[in-house]
């Protein structure tokens, strides 16, 4: 190698200290793990921590086992390749797509889906903008209700019955990381399901431990319960939790600062 | 015979296992995926009982046993699924970018794009780059430490796994298994999975530099080693989760909102920052000064530029979330720290470049140099573009545009391409014992698609980033909003198809090196003009045997 200023007795004395780690595996390998393992630390760490990314703001509640199963859906096929759920802070965001997204209003969402590509647009706070058959008939055929559109065709999910044998696991392992679902609600979840997604079925107490949820036959097929229901549920919920404008969701807004 | 014996039983336990989970599965994809498993050691048992009496390609599936020389069989196999994952990767990008601009092309459900795309970036950068950095690493260590692979079985282990963990992974996207992290889509078992090989890979590949007969670890090694450790920490970080059953296929992450979207770009920027930068600079400090027959450059620069990359590119993630709910200080940190890192950046770049001091006519007359300074030439101008889209400003017009695609693809066609091809073409004589390559002509020809097609990807891309981002933002005079997103989406439609058009030139370069490196294995010659490339020598290709004092 072609160094020639190496008379320069500190760049001598770096040379022969790194000459040690270059001899000795374990050294070099753990000194190499100390330096990529500080920035991750410094930064994630207080996340869990500081106040304005833990706080909750009121009219956040855990998703219905519904929801949740259209969550799951809108998971499974990749939606939020296309369409972001964070809505930044710019007059024009703002504007086409309604207030900002606070942190709090995901504290729920494990996966996060704030996306990083926008195909389509954002979907933050789609919940109530569009009728369910709308959304229904742009699910089975995009370009019929957006011509531009470049939007997949998603008409199977009407077809399909929604699998929710198991939902009450799904919850069960929702609560494990976090997610405040009571036992009764676990219990209850396929009953809750149904309830919310059969207007024929008895609410029981989903009402009352999901508060404001929608209950009704999203897809336009009152016999079966299918995985178009569980997505448009889901879709229509979204952004609906908190009331921005009321005074506590001001108060957390006021908190975070410098966007 | 016993040990035959333990092998097989340890296989049929394995196959009654999965066969098992298969049957009892929560859901039917996981049974699938257990079925795609019992195949998979179906075949082991089958290998284990049969496999020494059968020839299936020639001779070049069986293990050498001689010790004079390196154990490559795991790199010629690394090499052929590289370029095997490579078309398939490309052909899927081909895909859905044609998608985009021609959305019929959708074939719901399995073959929508949000089920194709993880699919094709999974594949370039798991599937082939991954590929290509185990097959290099195995190749690079021996010679670099002059020793055999520590572990030859555990190796093999490692080559099968990994393949196992890439059909796993791709079978999944399309049927719908994913937990929508981007990169590291795959679920919870077929992360534990990788992990199990992952282990395996850091043991072949420490351990033959803890038998090394040279003093000093070759700096390639430094990064190949940073690389693994950082994958390493970052899978498992990343993809901490709970099962919803241990006998199905959803998991739920460990974190959520903020917390999951940051650990989750700490993952996916160093994804890019350990697996496609610091492992291919490692395959760039091998075979750079190897085709160039130069030193590299500046020992000390690489000293700088290797410990000051693995320490900044860490603190880069939080570049992917500016000005959304993570705290402003998070991201001021992560832009800081992305502007510094072009530095290092450029570090590497320039000791790549500068190791053809006094050879620089070779571009000229060796199109696998001419590949590998475009390489790095792409390195350095994707480098200084990171840094630049980093700054909040910038980035609140071209996030979430095509902007970030067309950077990610003039680094991962420019970069990580170019240095694999030309890696391979350095491979391929070598490890099948041939005097050179079929054809260098078919290398020129190669390097030209290649560039062309990047060069239409990436133009077409940043018009189209610039004229959504500045679109979405456009007010008239009368205070409103101009653009409604439909009108966005429909302009786009030009620069889709250009890209597309980028696209196919590019996997019709890739094409042309599939044939030319398949004529190579087969021993022809191609007869035509000729044209520069290093020399091979067999003789010296060998490992330090310990010689009887006279």
């Amino acid at each position: 190698m072609s160094d020639n200023n190496m008379a320069d007795p500190a760049v001598k004395e770096v040379v022969k200290g790194h000459a040690r780690l270059e001899r000795n595996i374990t050294l070099l390998g753990a000194a190499a793990l100390v330096t990529v393992a500080i920035g991750g630390i410094v930064e994630i760490a207080p996340l869990f921590w500081i106040d304005n990314t833990i706080e909750e703001v009121e009219g956040m509640r855990p998703y219905t086992p519904l929801e949740q199963a259209g969550r799951d859906i809108y998971v499974r096929e990749g939606c939020y390749l296309c369409h972001s759920q964070m809505i930044r802070p710019f007059r024009d965001e703002v504007e086409r797509y309604g207030h900002y997204s606070l942190a709090a209003e995901s504290m729920y969402d494990h996966p996060f889906q704030w996306g990083s590509k926008r195909t389509g647009p954002d979907l933050a706070r789609v919940g109530g903008r569009y009728s369910d058959e709308w959304h229904v008939q742009h699910l089975e055929n995009p370009q019929s209700v957006v011509p531009e559109s470049v939007m997949p065709q998603y008409g199977f999910l009407a077809e399909t019955r929604l699998d929710f044998e198991h939902i009450a696991d799904n919850l069960s392992a929702l609560s494990m990381v976090g997610v405040p679902y009571s036992e009764e609600g676990i219990e209850a979840a396929r009953e809750d399901l149904m309830a919310q997604a059969d207007p024929d079925v008895p609410a029981g107490d989903m009402q009352a431990r999901y508060p404001g949820a929608q209950a009704r036959d999203f897809d336009g097929d009152p016999d079966r319960i299918t995985e178009m229901d569980a997505l448009v549920a889901y879709l229509q919920v979204l952004g609906t939790m908190v009331d921005v404008n009321s005074a506590a969701a001001q108060e957390v807004l006021s908190g975070e600062t410098g966007r | 015979m016993e040990a035959l014996t333990t092998r097989a039983g340890t296989w049929f336990g394995l196959l009654i296992l999965a066969i098992m989970a298969a049957a009892l599965a929560h859901d039917s994809l996981f049974a699938i995926h257990m079925t795609i498993v019992a195949i998979a050691t179906g075949i082991g048992l089958w290998w284990t009982l049969y496999g020494s009496s059968v020839d299936v390609a020639g001779n070049w599936l069986r293990p050498a046993n001689d010790q004079s020389k390196y154990d490559d069989d795991p790199v010629r196999w690394g090499v052929i699924a590289t370029l095997f994952w490579g078309m398939a990767g490309f052909a899927a990008g081909l895909f859905i970018a044609l998608q985009l601009a021609f959305p019929e092309l959708n074939f719901e459900p399995y073959l929508n794009f949000g089920r194709v795309r993880p699919l094709h970036t999974s594949a370039v950068i798991f599937a082939f780059g991954g590929n290509a950095l185990i097959a290099t690493s195995f190749y690079v260590v021996q010679r670099t430490c002059r020793a055999r692979l520590a572990f030859p079985g555990l190796a093999r282990f490692v080559f099968w796994g990994y393949q196992l963990f890439i059909v796993l992974a791709a079978t999944g996207y399309l049927l719908g298994v994913t937990q929508s992290r981007e990169y590291a889509e795959p679920e919870w078992y077929v992360d534990l999975w990788l992990t199990i090989v992952w282990v395996a890979y850091l043991a072949v590949f420490v351990g033959t530099i803890v038998k090394r007969k040279e003093p000093h670890i070759y700096v390639a090694n430094w990064f190949y080693l940073a690389f693994i450790l950082t994958i390493a920490m970052l899978h498992i970080v990343n993809n901490l989760a709970v099962p919803v059953s241990f006998l199905g296929s959803r998991s739920y992450s460990l974190f959520s909102g903020v917390q999951d979207a940051l650990t989750q770009w700490w993952y996916g920027h160093n994804a890019v920052g350990f697996f496609l930068t610091a492992g291919f600079l490692a395959m760039m400090y091998y075979f750079v000064p190897k085709q160039a027959e130069r030193p590299v450059y500046s020992y000390r620069l690489s000293i700088i530029h290797f410990w000051s990359l693995i320490f900044l590119y860490i603190w880069a993630g939080p570049h992917h979330l500016h000005y959304t709910a993570l705290p402003d200080w998070a991201q001021t940190l992560g832009m800081v720290f992305s502007v510094m890192l072009w530095m290092p950046s450029w570090g590497g770049m320039i000791n790549g470049l500068m190791t053809l001091n006094g050879a620089w006519d070779k571009i000229r007359t060796d199109p696998i140099i001419r590949m590998m300074v475009w390489a790095l030439a792409f390195y350095g101008m994707s480098t200084f573009e990171g840094p630049l889209l980093s700054i909040k400003a910038v980035n609140s017009m071209s996030h979430y545009t095509d902007w970030t695609i067309g950077h990610v693809h003039s680094g991962a066609l420019g970069w990580n391409g170019m240095i694999t091809f030309a890696a391979l073409y350095y491979l391929a004589p070598r490890l099948w014992g041939r005097e050179r390559l079929y054809s260098l002509r078919m290398v020129n020809w190669h390097f030209w698609l290649a560039t062309l097609g990047i060069v239409f990807y990436a133009a077409s891309m940043w018009v189209a980033g610039m004229m959504q981002g500045y679109m979405w933002r456009e007010y008239g005079a009368d205070g409103y909003l101009v653009n409604s997103f439909a009108e966005t989406v429909s302009a786009m439609w030009p620069m889709y198809v250009a890209r597309a058009f980028g696209g196919l030139l590019y996997l019709a370069g890739a094409v042309i090196m599939v044939v030319n490196i398949w004529q190579t294995i087969a021993g022809k010659i191609r007869e035509e003009a000729p044209l520069t490339t290093a020399k091979y020598n067999p003789d010296a290709d060998r490992p330090a045997v310990a010689e009887p004092a006279e």
